[in-house]
């Protein structure tokens, strides 16, 4: 196991054993050594299948101390939201591991062939601890071309794995497809540093498809625009200036902020005030996203 | 609020689903079975089981119902033995998922020596979990199908309170109800039972161990038929605890013993299904005591099921 998916697993273990009651607590340490110990597939399942019978599936609850345990151990990595069967099963799976790159894969992918949907949230969610990262690129797509949002969002948010992994083709379908689907942007890890022309233009054709169809545009959609944008978009950016409510007038003056074309400056000159706030970066594409 | 323990929502739209949330009903379980038509490999099976513990699962909590399933081999699939050789090799793999709250529907089709041999091996595989288990009985030569599920389970000493006995109808419920078995009434136009007769059947035998589903599928049947029954009860004078019993707590009862199904995963679901799975409404939340009539919404007059 690479060093990463040691730290990670221990931290791991530390917050089940203190997140369930004694006897659940023993039981999964007895299930940790048997996994350490080269399981069969059918002890494997059986772990990973009595886990919520066992151990219930309440919250972590992680402190401010554990989340930088976890990004210490694996820099991106963030649990704040898992609760304690994922914990558990993701310890299942990374004690398995005998160092096989080829093996492990394979057994993910049967344990991904016949997962309920608790089982799939959790597997996506532990992509960033996996060995052999690059083997996983494939499933790491499907799980981000799911029909169900918390499948596509154990992918997307708050997971390192695509910014790291994704080429720009996957990259740009992720962020068009939360968009799509209802999600938020800003919890996608690498959002600005991997925002792209390709993208920029996705985006921008997504906006005027919503507005042919009278619906809404997310104020988060102009963020990726902002840094990339070029003259038909700052076209588009300035009526978002000009008749947007007042959340997206907000998110089309910062995208503006981040362009360097001239006349990004000029449209950004017609709107004093809100150019003030976004030249000091308020409020934030965070806030932004929570007002949207 | 309902349980509707019988329902192949694959099958169903989402109106469905919305008037079923309307009506009350709080959760459903899918009983694996076919599909209408019989698969030919093994692996169409696997994605039907995943499915029905996966992405209908899901669907179900867009709409603010819990979704449950059981696992099994039905009895018209049990008869190609090639594949139900294979099923049988995967059914341990989905019997401990999330919310599997029995093995079913299994049972008899045309009493053949295949179905004979799976209904046993399953029942030993139900005790072997712990699970319920969910009987199909058949729609020929019901009565002598339905002692013969009955004689088998209790030869393989299986305890008869964790076994439904499904699709009763007037001829089969004395000898269920005197077996110590759950007795699960399907309310189905044309083929099982209409609802009216779910009432004589209340007013007959009362409401211990006795409760009714939708059985709703891909043929004509009615989504809302646990909702609609209660309210005919209600109009025939049934006691509202008796009501409550066959249309919310007895299925519970039952299913509940697989510990995958508690009143609490709808009244105060855990943080994580609300965030991830589950768009209940908060109507209900933990404390408040539910509304019988809430079933009343989204049920028009025309009640009966015939």
């Amino acid at each position: 196991m690479a060093n990463a998916g040691i730290a990670a697993l221990e931290l791991l273990r530390a917050w089940v054993a203190r997140t369930v009651p004694n006897e659940g607590g023993s039981w999964f340490e007895q299930q940790i050594a048997l996994m350490f110990s080269g399981p069969t597939e059918k002890q494997l399942y059986i772990a990973l299948g009595y886990a919520i019978r066992r151990l219930g599936k309440q919250d972590l609850d992680l402190n401010s101390e554990d989340l930088v345990a976890a990004s210490t151990a694996r820099p991106g990595w963030n649990p704040s939201d898992w609760s304690v069967d994922q914990a558990a099963r993701l310890s299942f799976v990374l004690a398995s591991d005998n160092d096989d790159g080829a093996r492990f894969k394979a057994r993910l992918e049967q344990l991904f062939r016949t997962a309920d949907i608790g089982e799939l949230i959790t597997f996506y969610r532990g992509l960033p601890l996996y060995p052999h990262p690059r083997l996983h690129v494939a499933r790491a797509r499907e799980g981000a071309r799911s029909a169900m949002q918390p499948i596509f969002e154990a992918v997307a948010h708050r997971n390192p794995y695509p910014m790291e992994e994704f080429d720009e083709n996957a990259w740009n379908h992720m962020v068009l497809k939360a968009l799509f689907v209802g999600s938020k942007l800003d919890p996608i890890q690498g959002l600005d540093r991997r925002s792209n022309p390709a993208l920029m233009r996705m985006l921008c054709d997504y906006a005027h498809e919503r507005w042919a169809a009278g619906r809404p545009v997310s104020p988060e959609l102009w963020r990726c625009v902002g840094p990339h944008a070029d003259r038909d978009a700052i076209v588009d950016l300035k009526q978002v200036l000009k008749t947007g409510t007042v959340v997206e007038q907000q998110a089309a003056a910062l995208a503006l902020q981040a362009s360097s074309l001239p006349a990004a400056r000029e449209a950004l000159a017609e709107a004093p005030d809100l150019a003030k706030h976004a030249a000091a970066g308020e409020p934030g594409w965070a806030a932004l996203a929570e007002a949207s | 609020m309902f349980v509707d323990s019988h329902t192949h929502m694959i099958s169903r739209t989402t109106d469905d689903y919305e008037r079923m949330a309307a009506a009350g009903v709080v959760a459903c379980i899918e009983p694996a079975f076919w599909l209408g038509q019989p698969r030919t490999h093994v692996g169409t099976y696997i994605d039907y089981l995943s499915m029905i513990c996966g992405f209908e699962r899901f669907r179900a909590g867009q709409f603010g119902l819990r979704h449950y399933c059981t696992i099994g081999l039905n009895s018209k699939e049990a008869n190609n033995e090639e594949l139900a050789e294979a099923v049988m090799e995967i059914l341990p793999r989905y019997a401990l998922k999330e919310g599997v709250v029995a093995i079913g529907e299994i049972g008899y089709d045309e009493q053949t020596a295949l179905e004979d041999k799976y209904y046993r091996l399953q029942l030993e595989l139900a005790k072997e979990l712990h699970l319920p288990v969910m009987v199909h009985t058949p729609h020929r030569d019901k009565r002598q199908g339905t002692l013969r599920s009955m004689a088998v389970a209790l030869e393989h000493k299986l305890d008869p309170s964790w076994v439904v006995i499904d699709h009763n109808n007037e001829e089969t419920v004395r000898d269920v109800l005197d077996r110590g078995f759950w007795a699960a009434f399907s309310i189905y136009p044309f083929t099982k039972m209409g609802n009216e007769r779910m009432v004589e059947i209340v007013k007959n035998y009362g409401a211990e161990r006795i409760f009714c589903d939708s059985a709703c599928d891909w043929g004509v049947s009615d989504p809302l038929a646990v909702p609609k029954t209660a309210e005919l009860m209600r109009r025939a004078q049934i006691p509202e605890e008796h009501i409550r019993k066959v249309t919310y707590e007895n299925p519970l009862a039952a299913y509940g013993k697989s510990g995958q199904i508690k009143e609490e995963d709808w009244l105060n679901p855990p943080s994580i299904d609300q965030r991830t799975l589950y768009m209940g409404n908060s109507v209900l939340r933990g404390g408040q005591s539910p509304r019988i009539d809430e079933g009343k919404r989204g049920v028009d007059d025309n009640l009966k099921i015939s």
